[in-house]
């Protein structure tokens, strides 16, 4: 449809002030044109073309309106109406305010400002949030790029333009037998250029490259316009970002070459982990993903495999994998706690992390901010916080970690269950193991301790651990 | 108007009373019976009078091959549905033959064509189970019948959506139960809905599909019944133990 006029009445809306003339289609300003009053702001979204041009393109309207339809949540904009799709095309969604990361890096790119880590790790987070709340309602957004991304003032991130999106659970209608890439060249995931869709972890990517282009100006992969240079992330290692930006964290580094991964078996599992991460890229284990693959041996392996066009997507994750990777929470007191207690923790910890392959583990503790002292230098904050770290590293030492990320956290609080709850719900813990008692069972009976308040509150399962005696002390007393 | 959409019953009393009830509480207005109301099963004669009762209020009731054998059955049965014929044929009623052998192949209501089988001679009896012979079966609809958009058949015992993917060829969707998916008007849609009375993908819940033609939304559902108890009839009747086995495992 042509570009309307200020005032021009469609369906029932008021067209305001054109706010984006895409490539496929205008984006106005409207309002009820009986002057009702609207909820929240809103927009309209007409696409150039019209199926009745014969116009295909108009698949990718039809696909956001798919999306839009059982999208809920803070990060998509609301849907209020669709247009009949044939005749007269248009969706009115909520006007979210604030600016798209493309336009925050552009105003960084103009004043020639590098965008701060802590911007980096903000942003990012709340990205790998709302991708994660995207997962689980089993859409993959498949388009993600800086311009889809709005910043909301309050720090959320809103995902925008769902027509190239999957859902699951629907007949995926930019499929084809003939599978060829869709989505933009610079974004676009390895699994993607060879035609596979509804991968989630096919986002992930997307976010790496994102990642990297904020903290160095660069493209990981460029921005190719052939179907070959397409082709060259199925097999080529980007440079390291600390090339191009040495004072970048060790640990932010490798989150970004793990998204990058060419195969998704090799990223995260999932946006959580992601997410995770980067909530606490100094605890991120360093596995060398900037080094390697660097021999000479690695670099022709790769050009053979360049020339042979190998490449073999990792199969599809079962939608549930979301849910089945997921991230475990021990949660140990520091006093008044017996061995028996610690010993039925990694007892509880050890089946825990037996059965859930790749879960991520969260060792955590709180302390009370009373007990530092800034004169003290034995008690000072950071000495104090070490032994803590140390103390829960070595209860996890005899637990065997190969295949499961763990981190070790000590958090200051005088309200231990509220500490809990709060780094749980704040870090998307799916699991909190906690010991059934950290007072006496005398005292249990009067007030709601710890683990009950945790147990109640939680936003996840608890699972609370009686004590029982190591096996070798077992008929030694009664 | 929502439209259940229920194939294959199988003379399996208990697996239909329990998707019409699920029918009735998701708000169905409007019934179809795609076919094969009998065969395998313990209780053709009941099975055809509820149907019956369903026509006199308006159901679209479909002629089905395993309709075709119990009329009349074959001399020297060979297949397992074949052995079954003779036996269902002396447990109808006259009447109920008769009421059978006149029900239509196809019918068609306002954007939908219902069939048993496939649309390209449906007294062939052509098994709808891939991309190819779906798009047979939606050529001959839309050949036929310029307007319709939705061709809704039973006969393989699956459930399935066929759809035009962006190449133009047709895509097989296999559809997640209990989800409604968005079926606007501008595509064209071919889908089985699975077996009632005698599902064959390995789960033992009964198939049948809802479509909502105001919102355009079409639902496959699995419904939970006492298979068990229907299990136990076909042998009571004293059917062929591999027709019992086939309810208890769902294949």
């Amino acid at each position: 449809m042509k570009l309307m006029e200020p005032g021009t009445e469609l369906d029932g809306f008021r067209i305001g002030e054109c706010l984006h003339a895409g490539g496929m289609a205008h984006v106005y300003a409207v309002s009820y044109a009986d002057d009702r009053a609207s909820p929240f702001p809103m927009v309209m979204k007409v696409p150039r073309m019209t199926a009745g041009d014969g116009a295909e393109n108009i698949v990718g309207f039809e696909v956001e309106l798919q999306m839009l339809q059982v999208l809920q949540g803070p990060h998509v904009p609301r849907l209020v109406a669709s247009g009949d799709l044939i005749h007269l095309p248009y969706l009115v969604m909520e006007h979210i305010p604030g600016q798209s990361l493309q336009q925050w890096l552009d105003e960084r790119q103009a004043t020639r400002t590098p965008v701060s880590v802590e911007d980096i790790v903000r942003i990012g987070t709340a990205t790998a949030k709302a991708l994660q709340n995207l997962h689980a309602q089993n859409v993959c957004h498949l388009d993600l790029k800086p311009a889809n991304l709005l910043l909301r003032p309050e720090g959320r991130v809103v995902l925008l333009d769902f027509g190239l999106s999957c859902h699951a659970h629907y007949p995926d209608l930019l499929a084809e037998q003939m599978r060829k890439a869709v989505g933009s060249p610079t974004w676009i995931a390895p699994e993607q250029v060879v035609g596979v869709r509804g991968d989630p972890r096919s986002d992930l990517f997307a976010l790496g490259v994102i990642l990297y282009e904020m903290a160095t100006g660069e493209l990981p992969f460029g921005n190719p316009q052939t179907q070959g240079g397409l082709r060259q992330r199925l097999w080529m290692k980007p440079t390291a970002p600390q090339r191009h930006r040495p004072d970048l964290p060790d640990g932010l580094q490798e989150i970004m070459l793990r998204c990058l991964q060419a195969q998704a078996d090799d990223r995260y599992p999932s946006a959580a982990h992601l997410a995770f991460d980067l909530r606490h890229p100094d605890q991120v284990q360093i596995r060398g993903l900037a080094h390697q693959g660097d021999g000479w041996w690695a670099q022709v392996r790769r050009w053979l495999w360049a020339a042979g066009q190998q490449y073999q997507p990792s199969a599809l994750p079962a939608q549930l994998q979301i849910r089945e990777v997921p991230i475990v929470m021990v949660a140990l007191a520091h006093e008044d706690v017996s061995e028996a207690t610690l010993y039925s923790l990694r007892a509880a910890a050890t089946r825990t992390l037996g059965n859930r392959p790749g879960a991520r583990l969260a060792v955590v503790t709180v302390i009370s901010p009373h007990a530092s002292s800034s004169t003290d230098s034995d008690r000072s904050e950071t000495t104090l916080h070490r032994q803590h770290l140390a103390q829960l590293q070595r209860w996890a030492q005899p637990l065997d970690l190969t295949d499961h990320q763990t981190s070790f956290h000590v958090l200051e609080s005088s309200d231990v269950a509220g500490a809990l709850l709060r780094y749980a719900q704040g870090n998307e813990v799916d699991l909190i193991v906690m010991g059934a008692a950290t007072h006496g069972l005398q005292l249990q009976r009067l007030v709601a301790t710890v683990p009950i308040k945790v147990a109640m509150d939680a936003p996840c399962t608890v699972m609370l651990v009686k004590a029982e005696r190591p096996f070798e002390l077992l008929g030694s007393e009664e | 108007m929502k439209l259940a959409l229920l194939s294959d019953l199988h003379a399996n009393e208990r697996a239909l009373l329990a998707c019409l009830e699920h029918a009735k509480t998701q708000g169905a207005d409007q019934w179809a019976i795609l076919g094969d109301l009998v065969g395998y099963g313990p209780e053709p004669e009941a099975v055809v009078a509820h149907c019956q009762r369903l026509a006199a209020d308006g159901a679209t009731v479909l002629r089905g091959n395993h309709e075709a054998l119990a009329i009349t059955p074959p001399a020297k049965p060979e297949r397992q549905g074949e052995f079954t014929a003779r036996w269902t044929h002396e447990r109808l009623t006259l009447s109920q033959r008769q009421w059978l052998a006149q029900l239509p192949l196809t019918t068609q209501l306002g954007s939908v064509l219902l069939v048993h089988a496939s649309v390209n001679d449906p007294e062939q009896w052509r098994y709808v189970e891939d991309e190819g012979s779906a798009a047979r079966s939606l050529q001959a609809a839309t050949l036929a019948h310029p307007n319709v958009r939705f061709v809704m058949g039973g006969h393989v015992h699956h459930q399935s959506l066929y759809y035009r993917g962006q190449g133009g060829a047709l895509m097989r969707f296999s559809p997640v139960p209990g989800v409604p998916i968005p079926v606007p008007a501008h595509r064209h849609w071919i889908a089985t809905v699975g077996s009632v009375g005698q599902p064959r993908d390995g789960d033992t819940r009964a198939a049948y599909a809802l479509l909502d033609l105001g919102k355009h939304q079409l639902t496959f559902w699995r419904i939970r019944y006492d298979h068990a108890a229907a299990a136990h009839a076909v042998r009571t009747a004293g059917l062929d133990e591999a027709l019992a086995r086939r309810l208890e495992s769902g294949r």
